[in-house]
């Protein structure tokens, strides 16, 4: 019975396909299962979006989205129905068929991410030994979304939010990378199926996840800082930047275009929250060994729903940052720790078990942290201000 | 250490977040349509027309100066003067407008048409509720929309209106001093026109 509703869904899928000629299940599986993610990742959106403006609103003691439906729960759907009749406007300056494509573009680099992701046990697209690296390949294609969108638009906001986003995106995208490769030097494989597996271990009650060792926690980290920069998210929302830039690359984009890069941004925060799920909070396995039974698939979303949250939060809390804090920040700082994680994470690999890797590992990190945060991130001091006359 | 300040950070929105829902007076919002606050004294939109008594017409204070109309920066005010006269509060013979409209689509609530206005005729409502689906007639206030009793302006603004019932009843009471001064005054000089006028009438017979 409880091993029935782990896996539902893919029992749904067999039953569902029975029906067809054996010819046809394989691509109508693949069907099915392209419809199940678009069908759940913008519902998943939907709920993100009144959660924000919720979490939002009570952080800032408001009361939030309450008139449409009860406690505002379908203020996403009116929301979407509001775009869906709104005037859909293209500058007569615009390059037409880029100005079109680019959310289009957004929206299919930023679905095409769930397809290598395990979304529960056997609940998986695309069994790919290369899943990660296909991830990452498709999340570079949201980048040159962003400079379509911003270029085709001839909007100097567009282009300015459009640049920014470009090198704010390129210079995230290497620690992205790097925070990634620890876990692939871990557990020896790019399948994004096999990492979730050597994850799914327990010592005793507690999980053998990565976030729970020293690199895995520094690369987690690195990978949040990474991953809040990647979807453009507050603070590192300078490409929107809404109060210098009008709306940055997506000036320009009305009605359900715009819709659409909403949707394909808070497509990409999830799809980035899965994989971080993925890669470092164990995936679809449980938090604790006894805790088993509760179906995989449930685990994981409630990991995505969780990392939502946590960016919710964040962005609540923290102001936007400066362009030259932005990029002294990557390159200063979150670039050495985590080209220092990779070495780490090969020491922990060949220091062996014990206690030993534990502390080597950790003061390590400890350190790096501390100094590069020291050294790094000082603040320049200038000194009080004087005013000289012109002589 | 890098990284105290956001962890301080998000310890204050995560107590607001938690707070706002245990402590109802933390929630500054009002539910608007179903709940509202009271507007404070000094609240100020758009210029109404102060009339004295029952009868609106009758009782407006405008005289048709035309002083708000040039002062007002936006120029949102139109006046007509009217060819006959009325008698003011004090008895005076007064022009009225014949028409004063402000087209509060204009209005940007400056408050100098107040300032300048010497008959404490024009003053700052606090009614916001003005929105209207025709956008040129329906934002077009004219005399009749404009105008509103001094019993109103003294329940929205007290202590201004106040002082101006003070002034207003300082100047009358001057006025009609003046008047039974001038009155007797009169009287004394017909008196004594009659006086004088009188022997010569007496010689004339």
């Amino acid at each position: 019975m409880i091993d029935k509703l782990d896996q539902i869904f893919v029992l749904f899928e067999h039953w569902l396909l029975g029906y067809l000629p054996a010819f046809w299940r394989q691509p109508a599986g693949v069907l099915v299962n392209v419809v199940a993610i678009i069908a759940v990742f913008p519902t998943l959106m939907a709920i993100s979006v009144w959660l924000e403006r919720k979490g939002l609103g009570r952080m800032q003691n408001r009361l939030g989205p309450n008139r449409v439906g009860p406690f505002g729960l379908l203020q996403p759907v009116a929301d979407g129905l509001k775009s869906l009749t709104k005037e859909d406007i293209v500058p007569r300056n615009a390059d037409a068929a880029v100005h079109f494509l680019a959310p289009l573009v957004l929206l299919v680099a930023a679905f095409m991410g769930f397809a290598v992701i395990p979304m529960g046990r056997n609940m998986v697209l695309v069994e790919m030994d290369a899943g990660l690296l296909f991830y990452f390949s498709m999340g570079a294609a949201t980048e040159l979304s962003v400079f379509m969108a911003g270029w085709s638009s001839r909007n100097k906001y567009s282009l300015l939010g459009a640049m920014r986003a470009v090198a704010q995106m390129v210079s995230y995208e290497v620690p992205l990378l790097l925070s990634s490769v620890v876990v692939v030097m871990i557990s020896g494989s790019l399948s994004l199926t096999k990492i979730v597996e050597a994850q799914n271990h327990y010592t005793g009650v507690f999980p053998h996840w990565y976030v729970f060792t020293p690199w895995g926690l520094a690369a987690f980290v690195i990978f949040i800082v990474a991953a809040t920069a990647e979807t453009n998210r507050s603070p590192f929302d300078l490409p929107e930047g809404e109060s210098e830039l009008v709306a940055g690359y997506f000036t320009e984009y009305s009605g359900f275009k715009f819709a659409l890069f909403f949707l394909g941004e808070y497509i990409g925060m999830l799809s980035v929250a899965a994989l971080g799920a993925t890669l470092f909070l164990g995936g679809w396995s449980a938090p604790f060994s006894f805790l088993g039974w509760v179906p995989s698939w449930i685990w994981f979303f409630s990991k995505v729903m969780l990392s939502i949250c946590f960016f919710i939060w964040l962005r609540g809390t923290m102001p936007r940052l400066r362009q030259d804090q932005l990029m002294n920040f990557a390159w200063k700082f979150v670039l050495p720790i985590s080209l220092l994680n990779v070495l780490v994470a090969a020491a922990w690999r060949f220091l062996g078990g014990g206690w030993r890797q534990w502390v080597v590992c950790t003061l390590i990190l400890a350190l790096a942290y501390v100094g590069l945060g020291w050294g790094g991130m000082r603040r320049k001091r200038f000194g009080p201000r004087r005013y000289r006359y012109a002589e | 250490m890098l990284g105290e300040g956001l962890l301080k950070g998000l310890a204050v929105t995560a107590k607001n977040f938690a707070a706002s829902y245990v402590s109802a007076e933390r929630l500054t919002t009002v539910q608007y349509p179903e709940e509202r606050i009271a507007p404070i004294e000094a609240t100020r939109d758009f210029p109404f027309l102060v009339y004295d008594g029952e009868d609106w017409e009758a009782g407006l204070r405008c005289v048709a100066c035309q002083i708000c109309e040039k002062e007002c920066p936006p120029k949102c005010i139109y006046i007509e003067k009217s060819k006959d006269k009325k008698p003011d509060f004090v008895g005076k013979m007064q022009i009225y407008p014949a028409r004063f409209d402000i087209d509060i689509s204009v209005c940007m609530s400056c408050q100098i048409c107040v300032e300048v206005c010497p008959f404490e005729a024009i003053k700052m409502d606090t009614e916001f509720e003005l929105s209207t689906t025709d956008r040129f007639g329906g934002l077009l206030h004219d005399r009749r929309a404009l105008a509103k009793s001094n019993g109103h302006y003294r329940k929205i603004h007290p202590t201004e209106a106040g002082e101006v019932d003070a002034r207003r009843a300082g100047e009358k009471a001057k006025a009609e001093a003046k008047a039974k001064l001038d009155a007797e005054a009169a009287a004394a000089k017909a008196a004594a026109a009659a006086k004088t006028a009188e022997p010569p009438a007496g010689a004339g017979d």
